[in-house]
């Protein structure tokens, strides 16, 4: 038996259209969850077959398991299978039908009333046809290739067409809400997930029923207090190990403004992770740990590090959730305590004292997150709560006429449809479906075969939303995290010497280090101490210093190990040895 | 390596016959060989032969040449050496001034003379190069999620062997699957890899180091991996995977890694664990700016006209890539720099440019010195040379 898993294993890596077939025939029983996510898929499916096609519940929910709850693939499985079933000629139209019809409808739940939409649905139904004809043609002559051939439309697909929307005009008419991604940052064990996960509950994004079960998983574990972090830390990992790993994202909105939580993992070893986020990030929340002692020891650790750190990435506003402050019986002093020496130590670090602002909360019992505390609990605090604060935010003026810029935040698989996906944030410019773009550093081409704003399939996006990619004509093996991707007519360039000026946290002589620009991380070695230059006027104080002390500000050359994309100015992060040494604008 | 024969005059002339027995010891030849030496070993030549008729015949023969050496060019990772240089003495095969390319090979003899004579730093490296005692070299999987690099430190040197990159996808929300499934391949590659390159059933310690954890998860799938396919030589000797801390999966976090204590304790007193902890407190001492540590070239020359580089703490850290210069003079500069660090009693320390802590010397310049007693403005007079114009550029922008 062991053998004959292991071979299974292999051909599962090898196979890149691996999750048509089933693999998981190890698992035993399906969990809550499973159901759950079946039960909600066969509803979906359901609609989108329509009445015409006779199918059981289990049939759809067997095909569900083997795509795992993927609607998409699941559809065109089951169509497939019907057509290959069904003696050809008479239905063949309406099977025909029934596939444009699965193509076109995601568009159009996302689109709404745009004018596009009618186009939109031929278009797609073109490409719906020419993707059914040759299955069925395929399905017919060889019924155990079932799941290959489903998969040959999306391969065979002539390179996506251009509609030429033009997208700052398309932009100026879509009455959007305003976006905002927050990073959510502090110590280690300050709550930051809890927090979050208690504000996805407070603001029905999360249903009680999730959390009610999570809160079983994890007592069963003997984390009872981790139910609502669990929300956001989805790794196995994760949960086990009771610490944020890596960024979790997640959204909501208010009556104003669609809000993307970034939740940054606190440990200090995996601050690259939480330089990704706040890389992304329009303003910061800061949360503190107000027990005895935790707040002080903080202070020292990461939530010095990472406040410095989102300052020198260029956020300006922060919001500081004074956290457990149940623990300490909501007293006054504390808090007062605590605003104090934080608002003293962010105030050093840069940042503007009328961009500070702090809510006393508990994520633990909810108080003062999305509702106010109960009357006379904390009869000292009348400000907004940590949702109302966040609302306070003004929406950031992007640069959407400058060429495309957008670091690659993920690589997956996007389904089996999209073999090869990418994610991460529009830094600059805008793209629509159709565009080719590059690469970089690997200079390679790529098509935009469909994109996803914030989750829903879009036509097009620009700089500040977060978007995923499904390319075409592309090697993943030309793709790393890190990556930039951006127009052919203005690609960015790959450089491996840098002159950066920064400002040192710490020593600076010429030594190995790793550069840090979003998900970009790479080592390099800092060859040449240029000068330091005066705080705030940046002249020249001493050429070649020896030494850079901490705080002071220099200019530096960097030879980094490979070339990277990078171009000026970009925010850079220089670490070494576990530490934040500096943080720099590329000159 | 092996001394077979030593003939060394006072005056520095005279031939050294070595015995090179493993890969490490090509690294002391590449040390040793210097352009303009004279080398004699044996070699393969292509020789041509041109009959009365005009028609050519061409065959390998096995000889022993003698050339003057124009380069030299080290592959570590083979760990082979190849000697360029011309013939300087004519046998039936060859004429003088004709090129060859001397590949040094294991298990064979090869008699050096030096063109400049024998320094202090040769001799050295001659008798660091035949030091029997044989150390046990350590592999380490210096890794990072997606990222695992495959090394293997020796006495004096510190190799890649590989580096594996690999996409994991990150964690999304729904599809936390896809992270754990990423992983698993990620580790089976890396094993797979470190399987050839490593023979883990061996009793050598290897280290596992990463930030987070892992290398604790790595460790756990090569036990389990192990049990499930019994291996039982692996099993045997799990205890000999070592999880370290590092602040990355970065080449150079090696150094963070070699200074932990659970690696101290067992490698205690090796070359590279004492290189270490000279660079380090070299930056201490660095850190506290008091004028007692100073670096690069002109500055380190300084000190040592100054004589602060001697008897009571004074230490002169010196990578050996400087005496690997083209430049005859250049040489000549530091084995002189060397001599009268040793004369007034200072310590002197060859670092290997191979290994981490002497990449740390590298990007210093490659020269350090820890003096005796403080002096300040060493790097004084050079500024006048510097005559690139920096501008005043706007630090509006960088407000942090």
């Amino acid at each position: 038996m062991s053998r004959h898993r292991i071979k299974n294993v292999d051909l599962d890596e090898d196979d890149f259209y691996d999750s048509g077939e089933d693999y998981d025939d190890g698992d035993d029983g399906l969990t809550v969850e499973d159901r759950e996510q079946l039960s909600r898929g066969t509803k979906q499916v359901r609609d989108v077959l329509g009445p015409d096609i006779a199918i059981t519940d289990q049939e759809i929910q067997e095909t569900l398991w083997h795509y795992y709850y993927d609607v998409g693939k699941s559809v065109t499985w089951i169509l497939n299978q019907r057509a290959s079933s069904q003696p050809k000629g008479s239905k063949k139209s309406k099977k025909e039908t029934k596939a444009t019809d699965t193509v076109a409808t995601p568009t159009k739940k996302a689109e709404g009333p745009s004018p596009d939409d009618l186009v939109t649905a031929a278009q797609s139904g073109k490409g719906g046809n020419k993707a059914s004809k040759p299955s069925t043609k395929q399905a017919s002559t060889e019924k155990e290739k079932n799941e290959k051939s489903a998969v040959a439309p999306a391969v065979e697909v002539p390179k996506p067409k251009s509609k030429n929307i033009n997208v700052l005009a398309e932009y100026e008419k879509s009455k959007r809400k305003n976006a905002a991604n927050f990073v959510v940052i502090g110590h280690v064990d300050a709550g930051k997930s809890t927090l979050m996960g208690r504000l996805l509950l407070d603001l029905k994004v999360v249903d009680q029923r999730t959390i009610d079960r999570f809160r079983k998983e994890a007592e069963r574990v003997g984390k009872s207090s981790f139910a609502f972090a669990w929300v956001l830390d989805q790794t196995s990992e994760e949960r086990t190990r009771g610490v944020t790993i890596d960024i979790a994202t997640n959204k909501f909105e208010t009556e104003k403004t669609n809000f993307t939580i970034l939740d940054a993992p606190g440990h200090r070893d995996f601050i690259p992770n939480m330089i990704a986020g706040a890389s992304q990030a329009d303003f910061a929340v800061l949360v503190v740990d107000a027990s005895t002692g935790s707040f002080e020891s903080g202070l020292k650790g990461q939530t010095k590090e990472h406040a410095l750190l989102v300052r020198s990435m260029g956020v300006q506003r922060i919001i500081v959730a004074v956290n457990k402050l149940d623990t300490v019986g909501w007293s006054h002093e504390r808090f007062q305590e605590i605003e104090q020496q934080a608002s003293s130590f962010l105030t050093s670090a840069g940042f503007q004292p009328k961009n500070i602002s702090f809510v006393p909360c508990s994520g633990l019992t909810g108080d003062n997150i999305a509702h106010r505390a109960p009357d006379g609990l904390v009869p000292w605090y009348e400000g907004p709560t940590l949702v109302d604060e966040l609302d306070k935010s003004e929406p950031a003026s992007r640069a959407l006429e400058k060429p495309l810029r957008l670091t690659i935040g993920d690589i997956f698989r996007g389904g089996i449809q999209n073999p090869l996906s990418i994610s991460g944030r529009l830094d600059a410019g805008h793209l629509q479906i159709g565009d080719p773009i590059v690469a970089m550093p690997s200079g390679e081409t790529a098509y935009v075969k469909a994109l996803d704003v914030d989750e829903e399939p879009a036509e097009w996006a620009v700089a500040g939303q977060n978007v995923v990619l499904h390319l075409s004509d592309i090697d993943p093996i030309h793709l790393r995290t890190g990556d930039v991707v951006c127009s052919p007519t203005s690609p960015i360039k790959n450089i491996s010497t840098l002159t950066i000026k920064l400002l040192a946290f710490d020593h600076i002589t010429p030594m190995h280090i790793d550069v840090h620009r979003g998900r970009l991380h790479t080592p390099g070695q800092i060859t040449q101490l240029v000068a330091t230059l005066d705080k705030s006027t940046g002249q020249v104080l001493k050429k070649k210093p020896k030494l850079v002390q901490p705080g002071s500000v220099a200019r530096v050359v960097v030879q980094l190990a490979n070339p990277v994309p990078l171009e000026a100015p970009s925010r850079i992060v220089l670490r070494s040895n576990g530490e934040t040494v500096a943080a720099g604008l590329l000159e | 390596m092996r001394l077979i024969k030593q003939n060394i005059e006072r005056d520095g002339s005279g031939s050294v016959t070595l015995y090179p027995e493993e890969p490490e010891d090509m690294w002391h030849a590449y040390n040793l060989i210097r352009p303009n030496d004279l080398l004699r070993a044996s070699a393969l030549r292509r020789v041509t032969t041109e009959s009365s008729t005009g028609s050519t015949a061409s065959h390998r023969v096995q000889t022993t040449l003698s050339i003057r050496v124009t380069g030299i060019d080290f592959d570590p990772q083979a760990g082979q050496l190849h000697v360029a240089g011309r013939i300087a003495e004519e046998n039936k095969y060859v004429k003088i001034g004709q090129y060859h390319t001397l590949d040094l090979e294991l298990q064979r003899n090869f008699t050096l003379e030096k063109g400049e004579g024998w320094d202090s730093v040769a001799l050295d490296v001659i008798r660091e190069a035949i030091d029997p005692q044989k150390r046990a070299d350590i592999a380490a999987v210096v890794m990072q999620e997606g990222l695992a690099n495959i090394c293997l430190i020796t006495e004096h040197q510190t190799i890649l062997r590989q580096r594996i990159e690999s996409n994991i996808p990150r964690k999304r929300q729904g599809r936390s699957g896809d992270h754990d499934k990423g992983l698993t391949k990620f580790f089976e590659t890396t094993l797979e890899t470190l399987l050839r390159h490593v023979d883990l059933s061996a009793p050598k310690p290897i280290l596992l180091a990463s930030p987070g954890f892992t290398a604790a998860s790595f460790q756990k799938y090569i036990i389990d991996t192990a049990t499930s396919t019994g291996d039982k030589a692996l099993l045997a000797n799990k205890s000999n995977f070592l999880v370290v801390h590092s602040s990355s999966g970065h080449l150079h976090s090696l150094n963070e890694v070699l200074k932990s204590p659970e690696v101290l304790a067992r490698l205690k007193d090796t070359k590279y664990a004492r290189e270490t902890r000279l660079m380090d407190d070299f930056f201490t001492l660095l850190r506290k700016d008091d004028g007692r540590a100073w670096y690069g070239p002109n500055e380190v020359s300084k000190a040592v006209d100054k004589s602060a580089v001697g008897r009571g703490g004074g230490i002169l850290l010196i990578s050996n890539s400087l005496f690997r210069s083209q430049s005859v003079s250049e040489r000549r500069r530091w084995v002189s720099l060397v001599d009268r660090v040793n004369e007034e009693g200072g310590e002197v320390r060859i670092l290997s440019s191979q290994h981490e802590s002497g990449k740390r010397l590298e990007a210093l310049g490659g020269i350090a010195a820890i003096l005796t007693f403080p002096l300040e403005d060493l790097d004084e007079e050079e500024e006048a040379e510097d005559t690139e114009d920096t501008p005043n550029a706007d630090m509006g922008n960088l407000q942090i």
